[in-house]
């Protein structure tokens, strides 16, 4: 019992200090901008390195999705109906969610590890003596990079998906490609494109402020460090797959309210 | 310059520091020596406001610096320069970019400026043109000596050096006991030399502190520690450990 009242008041603290460090780095950004050039490093590094992870992801993703909905479809002669199942889901949910995932493995463990280490050795205390705030430094351009990085990433997972998906269920599965074309465009709204493309702005601030914070608040030592890393990859993918549910939820009704 | 009164600091259960009064005047040249992890670090660490203490008062300048946040430190901080035990080099940059790194945000100087000044900082610790190797290739000695060419390039009136001169060889350390000199003379500036080399002490200290039992346990100007005749002060100066295990 004493065990669990300390683990969640552990986990409460690690909440409020991250929206701490959320606030101080939204802050920094307002007011004294950041480095061009320390941001497209980070851009470079989150999205043209992420390419190969996100390709196969999305277009493997949409190729499975659009066999799977035409073996279940074609049993009530729904077939063409099949390429909006896929465009619909990808767009609105797996793309977002599986780009995020991709990168909460591949960029917030690096960014946790990059950060773990400067403070281990040192490194972001001669920062501080060389009057540089580490929020101005290293978690602005990274935060910044991501919120540039994932929504195009996003994009390009959803675009192979659904290519994908479009190449096995006309070229393989030999759906009619007019209708299904068709269906696709009819019964995939702004309101999913949309929806898609704000999670993926939330998802990229996840990852890099889960990465930022767990680096920079880890614990001495390169089991330190490890556990930094772990710990951000698995936290980030579970806030990413919670707050789907809630972002779906609450997503939903707002924009199709505005009438897009 | 520098006013600390009643610096107390406890990691977890374990006792640091403890009631630690130091006052050092501006221009002045202060040497702590103290047994291997006795606290040398943590005191120099509260100096420039890197850790807070549990109790106690830190004055820079007049400056109160244990209440202030972050930002407001950063300002103070421009006034210091520090030379890190473990040299904390940026190790995703080079030599150059570390040691230019105060001068990022400085638009008044010129790319070209900023490398003369890099490549003097270089010249003045004996590693010129290094600026495009990383730290990584580099010798312990030798990312010492950039750590230290980082915290003098852009002339802090303050400067704390942490064992500015273990892990060189005795030539490199002559050069560097010279630097700390001509830099406390002729610039004026105020620095405090932690150090377990008792001859760098004795040269580049105005007054010698030796830190024992969690407290400053004798303090004075360096011919009088040099010359002291207490058992613990000799004992250290001199070098002479008490053997634990005579038979072993
Ligand atoms: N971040 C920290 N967390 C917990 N304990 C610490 C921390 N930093 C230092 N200590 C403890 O404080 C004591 C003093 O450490 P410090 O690094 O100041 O020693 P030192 O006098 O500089 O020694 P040396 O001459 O070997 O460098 C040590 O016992 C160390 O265990
Ligand atoms: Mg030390």
């Amino acid at each position: 019992m004493g065990l669990h009242c300390a683990w969640w008041s552990d986990w409460l603290c690690g909440l409020g200090r991250m929206a701490l460090l959320a606030r101080d780095a939204f802050a920094s950004l307002l007011r004294r901008g950041a480095h061009p050039r320390d941001v497209l490093v980070q851009v470079h590094f989150m999205g043209v390195k992420s390419q190969s992870v996100v390709l196969i992801t999305g277009a493997f993703t949409g190729m499975v999705l659009a066999a799977q909905t035409f073996f279940q479809f074609h049993k009530v002669k729904m077939d063409t109906a099949t390429l909006a199942v896929v465009s619909v889901s990808m767009c609105s949910e797996l793309g977002p969610v599986l780009t995020g995932l991709m990168v909460a493995g591949r960029v917030g463990a690096a960014i946790a590890a990059e950060l773990g280490t400067m403070r281990v050795t040192e490194q972001i205390d001669a920062l501080r003596t060389l009057a540089t705030h580490p929020v101005d430094y290293l978690v602005v351009p990274r935060l910044l990079a991501a919120h540039i990085a994932l929504p195009l990433l996003t994009a390009e997972a959803i675009t192979v998906g659904i290519g994908a998906g479009y190449l096995v269920g006309v070229g393989l599965l030999g759906i009619d490609a007019a209708y299904a074309w068709h269906n696709m465009l009819r019964y995939t709204d702004l309101v999913d494109v949309t929806m898609g493309m704000i999670k993926a702005v939330i998802y990229g601030g996840i990852v890099a402020l889960v990465g930022c914070y767990k680096g920079l608040n880890c614990r001495l030592g390169a089991e330190g460090v490890g556990r930094a890393t772990t710990e951000a990859v698995v936290a980030a993918s579970i806030s990413i797959l919670v707050s789907n549910f809630f972002l779906t939820l609450g997503l939903t009704p707002l924009l199709t309210g505005l009438g897009l | 310059m520098i006013e600390v009164q009643g610096l107390t600091k406890r990691f977890g259960a374990q006792t640091v520091l403890e009631g630690i009064d130091l006052h050092i005047e501006r221009g002045e040249s202060v040497v702590i020596i103290g047994r291997s992890g006795c606290g040398k670090s943590v005191l120099l660490k509260h100096l420039i406001g890197l850790l807070q203490p549990d109790a106690g008062s830190i004055r820079v300048d007049g400056q109160e610096i244990t209440r202030m946040n972050e930002r407001q430190l950063l300002e103070v901080r421009r006034k210091f320069g520090m030379l890190f035990q473990s040299a904390a080099l940026f190790d995703s940059m080079t030599v150059a970019e570390n040691v230019a790194f105060a001068f990022r945000n400085r638009r008044d100087l010129t790319p070209a400026e900023i490398a003369r000044r890099v490549a003097e900082a270089l010249e003045l610790v004996d590693l010129p043109g290094i600026e495009k190797k990383r730290p990584a290739e580099l010798s312990g000695g030798m990312r010492k000596r950039v750590g230290l060419a980082r915290a003098i390039v852009y002339r802090p009136e303050i400067l704390l050096y942490d064992e500015p001169t273990s892990g060189l060889d005795p030539i490199v350390s002559d050069s560097i006991d010279q630097l700390i000199i001509r830099i406390r003379d002729h610039l004026r500036v105020t620095s405090v030399v932690v150090t377990h080399d008792m001859r760098s002490a004795r040269r580049v200290g105005h007054r010698v502190a030796l830190l024992h039992d969690h407290r400053i346990y004798a303090m004075g100007p360096t011919p009088s520690i040099f010359a002291s005749t207490d058992p613990v002060v000799r004992r250290f100066i001199d070098g002479v450990s008490d053997p634990k295990h005579p038979d072993f």
